[in-house]
């Protein structure tokens, strides 16, 4: 079970699929049918612009009173429009003003934003606050004024106008770049390069632009998209300059002789449709390839749990578990939860499913504390959620049964099981600050549940909320009840949790590694808390944990688990004096309390 | 007695915090602690107490704002980005999170020839250098192409940890660097470190809240309480015979594996927190 046999595991088959997830984002957007149609209209559209005068030998601009509004054929392919012009040179010419504007718009939002995003997110300081101000300014100006404004200013420009818009157009971009190299900046990995001795500059362009590099190319082609609707929606109005053929300036002909020759808005408002779209689909096709990209290790981690699956064999039908007959001499007190033969998976996207639980099986009785303990992966939290019936999207209980006081929970509908949550089975979480609403007080999310599972009344949940953090150990109650969760510290609102959990007086706690993110001082008084909250309320405890202290402290019986099945269980006593299950032993066998001190150096040396 | 590699005298960190009128945040009040080389120091405290700020600090990515840090009697408490740079084949680091310390989108080979190209060092050589460090960490040479989320925790752990050598470096903090690892994995990792000093004979700063993780690798071990070091000394004495109430509580609260024991020490530590009280209750 090293590391190395794991991969050696993942060699023949995975390999293949990973290799497949990883092949280069554009690689994989040029087999996106989308995509690769969606450029190749706008290769064509720009192809079309760039060669305008090898299509036609017509003047765009070259007016000729003989031949107004002629229809498409004879000498015009398009025909031509109220000033005898060429429609379809002026197509082809205002193709290359139109993107080349646009594109003007974009490159200047686009520098401008990176560079003051990559800048103010990296460095931070007054830079930060200076430019998040005059982003802020410039979105609140109204865009359409700014450029009627300027051109009333400066004369109908077409690329003045652009450049003015461009600028309009930079929170776009410094948001975004701003937000993700804020984002980066702080990984750990950024300052391991940093301990490497690599320049700002490298780590800028290697480790920070890297990340941000196909956000940008997506918000480029629809920055793109609105630069070209406003530059036509201007010289439509007849904002713009008329001296140059642009899809607005054509549009706006075409509208003045809307009724002695309709076909002249159809040309422009095409160009202007098709274009756009190209744009978007392109957007969308990127955009779905990169949400891809984000996927794979959800993806892998999949695959290597499949891979491990896959390693285990097929399914035994005995179950091969390792049980420590019990020794108590007492009467076992009744079961309270009895699963049987339990069975979660995953469908994969190939139509297989992932096993992550198979065939467990586990009876905790009445009063008892039964720890569930393995490694990341053993599927000991699977178990647990299954009892909650709270897997997270896409799990499902395949197989078996999961009792509880004989009512099986996998079978009962959601209404009866949300009833049983919070109710008959309390939880309690690992994290205890995002298990708390920030936005309202402890008192209220203490005495709400109480109120529709209990149906008592306001003052009487407060006081038994009261009652209830006194009794978890919180040194003010009162305090405590009117404050909000950020006024707590971690141990303190574990402490909260744990009385949330047992105020609606369940039958099952399910505590899913409910000291692993506190400190040991505080772990060991949580610890405590839950001891005695047992002998005194007389709940049952399932504890989902990694650490064999936690069991050897609290557990009165413990089941160990690997690969998603039980490999041994029994009370705590005999299977700590006496692992069986090889699996079992080589766990305790890494456990480093055991282990002796390292020595003292001068031993080293000498 | 060897000279100090580190040297870290009266060591005080601040943060400054956002807005006016407000104190800055003293991270480090005053801290010293010296390594010499080949050795392994532990570091270990709760959270907040401070101990990850000591290694950032002598990593440069901290302020420090008083005392001294010297490294072979140099002072680099205080070094522009340039020298600091410079520093980079002496003093490397591998951080607790074996997730966000790799870039996600560069491979294992650009992500281990980065320093060694920083350095200017010619392509061949950098390759064989690169072969050379998976060998020592024990990673399959074809991982080089392969990106990090193709591995698990503790191969990325000895991914990083291969990063950390590239440069033959005299010294390395380890910050956490088992803490998010299962436990079989941990004891293999800390095998490893173990493994790499006695052959190179590279210094550790070694940070953890695990006291058992701390005894099994450190050579001596300081405890950290509220930016203080309160108690400073031989590995074992520290963790099995601590002489500082809070080191003695700290050791009194991680549980140990064994039901029978562990009861035993519940009692030892509701008996210790008891006479505290009293004591307390007496003083006042």
């Amino acid at each position: 079970m090293s590391e190395a046999a794991v991969t050696g595991v993942l060699a023949p088959d995975v390999t293949s699929e990973i290799r497949a997830a990883r092949s280069h984002l554009a690689r994989r957007f040029l087999k996106n049918p989308l995509g690769i149609a969606a450029l190749s209209v706008l290769v064509l559209i720009v192809l079309a612009a760039i060669c305008a005068p090898l299509l036609t030998s017509y003047n765009p601009n070259g007016v000729s009173v003989l031949s107004i509004l002629q229809g498409p054929g004879a000498g015009h392919l398009l025909g031509t429009d109220g000033a005898g012009r060429d429609v379809w040179s002026r197509l082809l010419f205002g193709g290359r003003y139109t993107l080349a504007g646009a594109l003007l718009a974009t490159v200047v939002a686009a520098v401008l934003g990176i560079a003051g995003g990559l800048v103010a997110g990296y460095y931070g300081k007054w830079f930060e606050s200076a430019a998040s101000w005059v982003t802020t300014l410039l979105m609140a100006l109204p865009g359409i004024v700014v450029l009627l404004a300027a051109r009333a200013v400066l004369g109908p420009s077409l690329w003045t106008v652009m450049i003015i818009f461009g600028v309009l157009l930079v929170p776009a971009f410094y948001r975004l770049v701003y937000a993700a190299v804020s984002g980066v900046r702080n990984e750990l990995f950024v300052d391991a390069a940093r301990v490497s001795g690599v320049s700002d500059l490298r780590i800028i362009t290697r480790h920070i632009l890297t990340v941000v590099r196909a956000p940008i190319i997506l918000q480029a082609s629809i920055v793109f998209g609105i630069a070209i609707a406003v530059q036509v929606g201007l010289d439509f109005l007849g904002f713009g300059d008329q001296s140059i053929p642009t899809w607005g300036n054509m549009l706006n002909d075409g509208f003045t002789n809307l009724y002695r020759d309709p076909q002249l808005v159809v040309w422009p408002g095409l160009a202007v449709v098709i274009t756009g779209v190209a744009l978007t689909l392109f957007a969308n096709a990127l955009r779905d390839e990169l949400e891809q990209s984000a996927r794979p290790r959800r993806r892998r981690a999949a695959v290597v749990m499949a891979a491990a699956a896959r390693a285990a064999g097929p399914v035994r039908p005995e179950n091969d578990t390792v049980v420590h007959e019990e020794a108590s001499s007492s009467a076992p007190a009744p079961l309270l939860l009895h699963i049987e033969g339990l069975a979660v998976g995953y469908p994969q996207a190939d139509g297989s499913v992932t096993r992550v639980v198979d065939n467990v099986s586990l009876d905790i009785r009445r009063g008892e504390v039964h720890g569930l303990v393995g490694e990341s992966g053993s599927g000991k939290t699977q178990t647990a959620w299954s009892v909650l019936r709270l897997l997270p999207a896409g799990g499902e209980i395949l197989e078996g049964s999961i009792l509880l006081d004989g009512e099986d929970l996998s079978r009962v509908d959601s209404a009866k099981m949300r009833e049983i949550r919070g109710g008959r089975i309390a939880y309690i979480p690992q994290e205890p600050m995002s298990n708390l609403d920030p936005s309202f007080t402890i008192g209220t999310q203490l005495t709400e549940p109480m109120r529709t599972k209990l149906g008592v009344s306001k003052t009487e949940a407060k006081a038994r909320a009261l009652k209830l953090l006194g009794q978890v150990g919180i040194p003010n109650p009162e305090r405590t009840f009117a404050s909000y969760p950020h006024e707590l510290s971690g141990g303190m609102a574990q402490r909260v949790l744990i009385a949330g959990a047992v105020s609606c007086e369940p039958d099952l706690v399910i505590a899913d590694e409910p000291t692993t993110a506190l400190d040991v001082t505080i772990q060991a008084e949580i610890l405590d808390l839950l001891r005695e909250l047992q002998r005194e309320l007389g709940v049952t405890i399932l504890i989902v944990t990694h650490n064999f202290g936690v069991v050897a402290d609290l557990c009165d019986r413990v089941s160990v688990m690997q690969k998603g099945r039980i490999v041994e269980t029994g009370s705590t006593r005999s299977l700590f004096a006496d692992p069986q299950h090889p699996y079992t032993r080589s766990l305790f066998d890494a456990i480093l309390d055991e282990s002796p001190a390292r020595g003292s150096y001068a031993e080293v040396r000498s | 007695m060897p000279e100090p590699l580190i040297a870290v005298d009266d060591l005080v960190v601040e943060y400054p915090s956002k807005g006016v009128r407000r104190h800055a945040f003293r991270a480090l009040k005053g801290v010293s602690v010296d390594i010499r080389p080949g050795e392994t120091v532990g570091l270990v405290g709760e959270s907040g107490s401070g101990k990850t700020t000591l290694g950032r600090a002598i990593l440069g990515l901290a302020p420090v704002t008083g005392g001294s840090i010297k490294f072979k009697g140099r002072e680099i408490g205080s070094l522009g980005r340039r020298e600091r740079r410079a520093l980079s084949s002496e003093i490397q680091v591998v951080f607790q999170d074996p997730y966000s310390s790799l870039n996600p989108s560069l491979t294992i080979e650009q992500t281990l020839t980065e320093p060694l190209m920083v350095r200017k060092m010619p392509k061949n050589d950098a390759t064989a250098r690169v072969r050379n460090l998976l060998d020592q960490v024990k990673l399959p040479r074809d991982a080089l192409s392969r990106l990090p989320r193709e591995f698990s925790g503790g191969q990325r752990q000895r991914i990083a940890i291969a990063r950390a050598l590239a440069l033959s470096p005299e010294f390395i903090v380890c910050d956490e660097p088992v803490s998010a690892l299962d436990l079989s994995t941990q004891a293999r990792v800390l095998d490893l470190f173990k493994e790499i000093q006695e052959t190179t004979g590279v210094a550790y700063l070694f940070i953890s809240h695990d006291l058992a993780v701390v005894r099994n690798i450190s050579h001596r071990v300081a405890v950290m309480y509220h930016g203080e070091i309160v108690e400073y000394g031989d590995g074992y004495q520290v963790t099995t015979h601590p002489t500082n109430p809070y080191t003695q509580e700290l050791l009194l609260a991680a549980p140990v594996p064994d039901p029978i024991r562990q009861e035993q020490r519940r009692i030892e530590r509701r008996a210790f927190l008891a006479a505290r009280q009293s004591a307390h209750a007496m003083a006042s």
